[in-house]
């Protein structure tokens, strides 16, 4: 299929080359469209998130907005944008410079290698472009037939609930298949291990054990009694199933999960996928497709991608030197018993075992790692220490954000912090018939860090306007337990112990 | 081609107007705006329209950061702060800024003050014709000699007749090629108006008092700047005697003398007469003092020009009496009882800030 005729000839010959550069050094790719919008266009597509068709709403016109503004007054420019599909699409913008094409290309193979390889993807719909349009054309249709406001207002509602999606669920399976259930009311009776002998008995199932077991047994039922089961942290899935909703509701809100499913594994592996894309368009340019009369355009508009600020982690940056450090310390064999067991800074630092696995280890880490695993297991001290990375945060005394420490532990400590669950704060579904009055009950799994408490309200609001009942929310304040509740009139809070 | 995202860009515009519109109350008293003026638009911080989401508050958050410094140290101003959204200063309270034509924001305070359209008088009197340039001839004087499209029309010519050369690509236009500007005479209504502002600025008015009038002027301009496409601003002050000075002079001079209010409308009467004909002109003065004049004496002069030559000339006469803790706010009684029930006399006293909103809608209202 050769759908890139649209491309200009001279931007296709670049193409052509840039892509046998890619493959060369062993990328593995879907099929690349590459399209060329005017900045106009390419404002919108990146306002609609990449794709070229999404359904209709305020949100989208704000970011654009904001794109244009931060255009015309030279602020910003969008430089790259691809979408996770088979075949991939990807946006050049007209008017840059041929180096900039060339650069943005590479960077794109980058990206499109790791959209197809990583496991985090591997669930992913790779015919969102046509699956965003259908959403576009369902919620068209509502909206044409019961009015734009309403249609939209319920969208706001659903948005405000889009991270709370189970970020792992694809991965693993959370639920029993419904069939091997045990589905008889009867209390189950211990019975302990099978003995033959009478006597043994007594020894062999001790009346502890069997009590334990008991004890057991009498849980899981009673658990199957509650609903949920377990807690629930999919609470989209959860309104899904349970919520009274009209049925244009239930398909708006499936959209916007499907939609957040979608985007997630983007977001989880930043890092990683950015320093990737990085990685490899600075090695396609420096070692093969730069001309010379490039090399200054090209080497200012890297760094301008690579630039760090204090107050901010540049993932492009982070992730780049990432991959390269773990390139260079499998080369080198830096890794390993003997290795790690080497406490002379200066032998590890001429560690050179002539191992030249770099190559390969990146590309076994690409495919097997996401965002959290990446800094988990790559992060090293000396990378820190050489990086200059810190930790900061607020000082109330001083009135200002200040760096706090430098310490390598505790930076990795925020850095995974901020990845985990997407840096979204842990909540789930605990009770589904509250107080047996039909109300719903969420747990915020308090980890350290309050919850930002006038967003929390309003969204709690969000969530009982599609359960209808009264709705819970049980956090930490302060290190207080607090419930939040509204009921469809008034916010009340109380103090409950945790 | 008209993009798609044009739709959502309308609805979220849609959006900020009705914030706007909704906190306006709080911008007119607030002369934040004033300073954010550029030069057909105003930009409006409007609090962040987001969607609300269950996450962490930034400040106990914190974040990982790359760098130079030592711990302890500030991390340097305006940096953007970790997570999606970003912190601000105030509080985390986001803010958006946009931008509004000043076109747009007149409506809004048209819409929700529920002014009337003014209608200019001597709309039908007033017409001037003025020039159009609409299309173009091969045939007209040579000073409007189009040269683009001469230049393009002689390239058509010979590349079509064959003379052209591509190595030596020399045009020459003849005479047939010449193309020129045709213009066409379009009335136009001529709805010109002046706002002459006059301010007190004996000793008894003070910073606060000046704020109000500026603020006030600011939406008095912009309201009647949507009515008329040539609105000019003249600008006098007075303690006992007047003087015209520039916008700046105005808002910034304070003298400590007394005060005679009928130096200024005599003044003001010699600009009328001396620039603007009111058969052709839109007159606004738009008077703010503290309401202490000198004597009753000066405030029967005050009234007489008013009623015999400043009334019968202009459309609306303002007063408007900023209440300062120096003032008699005598001089407010007086015109009420003297031209109060006349329809284009409009006064209004400002307490304090909180008092514009009702004054501009005083001022306004009257659809003059």
């Amino acid at each position: 299929m050769n759908r890139q005729t649209q491309l200009p000839a001279r931007l296709h010959d670049i193409r052509t080359r840039i892509e046998k550069f890619a493959r060369d050094y062993g990328l593995d790719f879907y099929d690349t469209i590459f399209e060329v919008l005017n900045f106009d266009e390419i404002n919108m597509v990146a306002a609609y998130g990449g794709f070229p068709n999404r359904y209709p709403h305020w949100r989208f016109g704000m970011e654009y907005e904001r794109l244009s503004k931060g255009y015309e007054y030279g602020l910003s420019k969008i430089y790259e944008m691809v979408i996770n599909n088979d075949p991939s699409y990807a946006y050049l913008l007209g008017s840059n410079m041929d180096v900039d094409q060339k650069l943005v290309m590479a960077h794109v193979f980058g990206h499109v290698d790791f959209f197809k390889n990583n496991f985090m993807f591997r669930h992913t719909n790779r015919k969102m472009m046509d699956q965003m349009a259908n959403h576009a054309t369902r919620v068209r249709r509502y909206q044409d037939k019961l009015g734009v406001e309403l249609v939209e207002d319920f969208i706001d509602r659903c948005l405000s609930l889009e991270n709370l999606i189970d970020y792992q669920s694809p991965y693993v399976k959370r639920r029993a298949d419904k069939s091997d259930e045990d589905e008889s009311p009867e209390r189950k009776v211990a019975q302990g291990f099978k003995s033959e002998r009478e006597y043994m008995r007594e020894y062999i199932n001790p009346p502890e054990f069997i009590e334990a077991q008991q004890k057991k047994l009498d849980e899981e039922a009673a658990r199957k009694k509650r609903f949920p089961e377990r807690p629930e942290r999919d609470v989209l899935l959860f309104l899904l199933e349970h919520a009274p909703l009209e049925r244009w509701e239930h398909d708006v809100l499936s959209i916007a999960r499907e939609e957040a499913y979608y985007f997630a594994p983007q977001g989880q592996t930043k890092v990683m996928n950015e320093g990737w894309a990085t990685y490899w368009h600075s090695k396609i340019m420096t070692e093969k497709a730069l001309d010379a009369s490039e090399v200054v355009d090209y080497a200012d508009h890297h760094s301008g991608t690579l630039a760090t600020s204090p107050g901010q982690l540049n993932p492009y940056k982070l992730g780049v030197e990432l991959w390269r450090d773990i390139e260079d310390r499998w080369n080198k064999g830096r890794f390993g018993k003997e290795y790690d067991e080497c406490d002379s800074f200066v032998e590890r630092k001429h560690w050179d075992k002539k191992a030249g696995l770099g190559r390969q280890k990146i590309f076994e880490v690409r495919k097997h790692y996401n965002d959290v695993t990446f800094i988990d297991e790559f992060l090293t001290l000396e990378f820190v220490m050489e990086q200059k990375l810190f930790t900061f945060g607020y000082n109330e005394k001083h009135q200002r954000w200040e760096i706090l420490e430098r310490e390598f532990r505790k930076v990795k400590e925020k850095l995974l912090h901020m990845l985990t669950n997407f840096g979204q704060p842990v909540i789930a579904v605990e009770d589904g018939n509250y107080d047996n009055r039909g109300e719903l009950l969420l747990l915020h799994k308090h980890d350290g860090i309050d919850l930002k408490l006038d967003y929390a309200r309003d969204t709690l609001k969000n969530v009982q306007s599609l359960w209808r009942r009264p709705v819970n929310l049980v956090t930490k304040v302060e290190g207080r337990g607090t419930a939040f509740r509204y009921d469809g009139k008034e916010h009340s809070d109380k103090r409950v112990d945790l | 081609m008209a993009l798609k995202i044009k739709q959502d860009h309308a609805r979220f515009r849609d959006i900020v107007r009705g914030r706007i519109k909704r906190n306006l109350k709080k911008y007119v008293q607030k002369g934040e705006l004033i300073g954010k003026k550029g030069k057909d638009f105003i930009t409006i911080p409007v609090p962040t329209i987001d969607i609300p989401h269950f996450r962490f508050g930034e400040k106990q958050q914190g974040g990982v950061g790359q760098g130079d410094g030592e711990p302890g140290d500030p991390l340097s101003q305006g940096d953007p702060q970790p997570g999606s959204g970003q912190a601000g200063q105030g509080e985390g309270q986001h803010v958006l800024e946009v931008d509004v034509s000043l076109d747009e924001l007149a409506d809004i305070l048209g819409e929700e003050l529920a002014l009337p359209r003014i209608e200019p008088k001597g709309k039908d009197r007033i017409v001037s014709t003025r020039l159009k340039y609409t299309g173009v001839a091969p045939s007209g004087p040579e000073s409007l000699r189009h040269f683009k499209r001469t230049y393009k029309q002689a390239l058509r010519r010979q590349i079509a007749s064959g003379s052209y050369n591509w190595k030596k690509p020399v045009i020459v236009p003849v005479r047939e090629d010449r193309r020129y500007r045709t213009w066409k005479q379009v009335p136009l209504p001529e709805t010109n108006a002046v706002v002459l502002y006059m301010m007190d600025v004996s000793g008894s008015m003070g910073d606060e008092q000046k704020e109000v009038v500026r603020i006030e002027s600011f939406w008095i301009d912009t309201w009647l700047r949507k009515h008329y496409k040539g609105l000019e601003t003249r600008y006098i002050i007075h303690d006992a005697v007047a003087r015209e000075v520039d916008r700046d002079t105005f808002f910034h001079t304070r003298e400590s003398g007394g005060t005679m209010i009928s130096s200024a409308y005599r003044l003001a009467l010699e600009i009328i007469e001396g620039d603007y004909a009111p058969s052709s002109w839109n007159i606004y003065p738009f008077h703010f003092s503290d309401g202490d004049n000198w004597s009753a004496d000066d405030t029967r002069v005050c009234v007489d020009v008013l009623k015999e030559k400043i009334l019968p000339a202009v459309n609306l006469f303002c007063y408007g009496q900023v209440e300062s803790p120096y003032g008699s706010g005598q001089f407010i009684k007086d015109l009420k009882e003297a031209v109060g029930g006349r329809e284009n006399v409009a006064l209004s006293e400002i307490a304090d800030k909180e008092g514009i909103y009702a004054s501009i809608k005083t001022f306004l209202g009257t659809g003059k």
